[in-house]
């Protein structure tokens, strides 16, 4: 089905990506529609990212914006009848919607891994800790239980759980929040994965725990060399992990490049908007926030055109509505920085230095 | 909201023991040495083996039309303390004054004329609204409860308190589950405001919102306090959120209030290690910053348990300047600095309480150690 709609959506022939040495994942055109009695859900509508080895990738929106999906869709967990998936997505040469389930599913917990927002959930009450960490190195590996029960000890002390030898045999209602998102966190690295997906990996935590969990998802990149997805809606803890950053909205990709460069020089209103409506310990204390007017739109009636412009307070400037009929693509604003946006270049960065940033 | 001085005789029928008001008028919400214990039982006889401390006795008092934030990590009590000031749950200990009366252990009948004045908004809007009532109903409701008929009927008073917050009021008929999570935050909003309530506890406002969302509910909160004069508690775990909202902050640890100073004092110079700890974990959303990470100070390890909490002062197992004193002696909370209380023998950015202990634990050295520059001892 895959093939039929990328021959429908006359994509170029993918036998050959072009894509640079290190990129580990890289993901084209990906677009997973969910079939519902209100309609068709376009959660994700064309996304493209490469992630390269050693490097995060920080994915931010807001909630329905299709950041979940897209991981999920990169894991290859929406084989439902419901689910439409098209797309690609290369992992280390390797293309993973046409591939067979079978063949990704020895991919999965090996080369990719997840780590997923509320341990209490994604983890089984019934068996211990241990039995589920040693059940997910003995899928990929050969050895005996004993074995892999060392196996789990070590990666239990390696995320810095005390006493590992002891809590080993644990249930996750006796671990403490953070100590059972550290728990799922030795899960996810057991197997050693080079790619490493963690969706709000910290958002049900305590800052101070946060801190103590984002220092151990970097200190274990640096040291595995592992490529990072982290997927949040906290600006602060993107600005702390990401080299590259995506920016999410109604299912599409509306700006996207190196961190930095996102942060410095937003080139999209929604970015400015997400921006504006936090407040900053490590600014002046402002008066008011600027928040961005109405609510994120319905994935199945999409706005027409750009589907920011109801709540975009510059949809008129570009001319003949064009904001409201035509939707806009990707367009590169600066070294490997994209922004889909109607209004040009000049404009933008004019509104950005003039009217956004001081404000900020 | 300039009330006159003299308090001593509120206006709701002094039923029960009315203490002597505070020298100063102007508090609204005086509390001392409150406690909550919630017992632990076990066995067949249900005998209490122990309790959970969930708050083990804080002072403080909230003037009229400020706004008080309370921040903490999760199982600090934070959340406990707000239904406390609001009678939602029964005190094990010390006293709540509002309006220099006492209600620290009113029957469900003598608080009803106290409930009119405080009102609360709750952090999940999916719960706390009734899915099978209309919001006209739902926000109509205290008019009924209290037997108050508005000036013009409830209706037409309901609509316009949906005006206020921000709703259409045509929607009056609508259903919770029409709404998106901001706009049944506002309603929540609307209901709490129904009986022009003199305090507002908050427990969490905006922390289940996205953050677009969070900042409009942030600005309506702003513009309400402004508009009718409120006082608000406010309390959360977004450190950032609270710097924006609060006048005052109270800094709550393990059921204690640790650290209780105006917003810039705090924000500026943080005086408890333990304030100072959090403030610095907040990430902060510049990428040009990610080089200076020396700043940060990673505490060890959880919060420890409030059914046993550690002896002295109750942060000395994870501080990385604590000494002998800190394991025997809990230090009180006294102000140190005009507009700044904090419970601390040795704290940051000022001198020390107790400079012949220098000694240090060996916890607090290997916490120290792994700080590295951040948490260097000072002289």
């Amino acid at each position: 089905m895959s093939k039929l709609d990328k021959a429908a959506l006359g994509e170029p022939d993918t036998t050959a990506p072009s894509v640079p040495d290190d990129v580990f994942l890289s993901v084209r055109d990906l677009r997973i529609h969910f079939d519902t009695d209100d309609g068709l859900v376009k959660s994700v509508d064309g996304v493209s990212f490469d992630v390269r080895k050693g490097k995060t990738l920080g994915i931010v929106g807001e909630s329905g914006s299709g950041k979940s999906v897209t991981s999920l869709g990169v894991m290859g967990l929406h084989r439902s009848a419901r689910a439409h998936v098209s797309g690609e997505v290369w992992l280390d040469g390797q293309e993973l919607i046409a591939a067979d389930p079978d063949e990704v599913r020895r991919l999965r917990g090996r080369k990719m891994a997840m780590i997923f927002q509320d341990p209490l959930s994604a983890m089984h009450p019934y068996y211990s800790v241990g039995h589920q960490i040693v059940e997910a190195y003995r899928v990929h590996h050969d050895v005996s239980k004993k074995v892999a029960k060392q196996r789990a000890i070590e990666m239990l002390d390696r995320v810095g759980i005390p006493e590992p030898a002891k809590r080993v045999d644990g249930y996750p209602h006796e671990f403490s929040g953070g100590m059972r998102q550290r728990a799922m966190i030795a899960m996810a690295l057991v197997n050693n994965p080079e790619l490493l997906i963690a969706d709000e990996p910290t958002t049900a935590l305590d800052v101070t725990v946060q801190a103590q969990i984002l220092d151990l998802i970097h200190d274990l990149q640096k040291e595995f060399g592992s490529a990072v997805i982290m997927i949040t809606h906290d600006l602060g803890v993107v600005a702390e992990m990401a080299d590259d950053l995506l920016v999410m909205y109604g299912g599409r990709c509306v700006e996207r490049g190196p961190a930095e460069d996102v942060f410095s020089e937003p080139r999209h209103p929604y970015t400015w908007g997400l921006l504006g409506s936090m407040p900053r310990l490590d600014r002046e204390e402002t008066d008011r926030l600027i928040p961005i007017k109405g609510a994120p739109p319905s994935l199945i009636n999409l706005p027409s055109g750009c589907a920011f412009h109801p709540r975009c307070p510059y949809a008129d400037i570009p001319k003949d509505n064009v904001t409201r009929t035509v939707r806009p693509e990707l367009t590169e604003v600066g070294g490997s920085h994209w922004a889909a946006c109607h209004m040009s270049q000049e404009q933008r960065e004019r509104i950005w230095t003039e009217e956004i940033a001081p404000k900020l | 909201m300039s009330d006159d001085k003299t308090v001593s005789e509120p206006d709701t029928s002094g039923s029960t023991l009315t203490k002597d008001t505070t020298a100063d008028g102007d508090v609204l919400l005086k509390v001392t040495g409150l406690q909550k214990h919630f017992p632990i039982r076990k066995g067949l006889l249900q005998r209490q083996t122990g309790a959970v401390r969930a708050v083990d006795g804080i002072d403080f008092e909230v003037r009229k039309g400020e706004t008080l934030g309370v921040v903490g990590e999760s199982g600090c009590g934070k959340s406990t303390m707000g239904r406390l000031i609001t009678r939602l749950l029964e005190p094990t200990g010390g006293q709540v004054e509002f309006e220099g009366k006492d209600i620290t252990h009113l029957g469900v009948g003598d608080l009803r004329p106290m409930r009119r004045d405080v009102q609360m908004i709750f952090q999940d809007p999916y719960s706390s609204l009734n899915p099978r009532h209309t919001i006209g109903t739902i926000v109509g409701a205290p008019f009924k409860l209290q037997g108050v008929e508005p000036e013009g009927g409830v209706k037409k008073e309901v609509q316009r308190l949906l005006s206020v917050v921000g709703l259409n009021p045509e929607h009056y008929n609508r259903y919770p589950h029409e709404f998106s999570g901001g706009q049944r935050q506002r309603i929540g909003i609307a209901r709490a405001l129904a009986l022009s309530p003199k305090l507002v506890v908050a427990d969490e406002p905006v922390s289940a919102l996205d953050v677009s969302i969070q900042a409009q509910v942030v600005n309506l909160l702003d513009d309400l306090q402004q508009e009718l004069g409120l006082t608000y508690v406010i309390i959360a775990h977004d450190l950032s959120v609270v710097r924006h909202v609060s006048d005052r902050i109270a800094v709550m640890y393990l059921g204690k209030i640790v650290e209780l100073a105006d917003r810039d004092k705090l924000y500026k110079s943080p005086m408890h290690p333990y304030s100072k700890a959090l403030l610095s974990a907040v990430p902060i959303p510049d990428p040009k910053r990610r080089g200076v990470k020396s700043e940060r100070i990673l505490l060890k390890g959880d919060v420890p348990s409030p059914i046993a909490p550690p002896s002295g002062c109750r942060f000395h197992t994870r501080c990385w300047k604590a000494t002998e004193i800190c394991k025997t002696t809990e230090p009180p909370l006294v102000e140190l600095r005009a507009g700044q209380r904090v419970a601390c023998h040795h704290p940051e950015n000022f001198e020390d309480q107790q400079p012949q202990d220098t000694k240090l634990l060996t916890s607090a050295k290997e916490a120290a150690a792994e700080n590295g520059g951040a948490a260097t001892v000072e002289k």
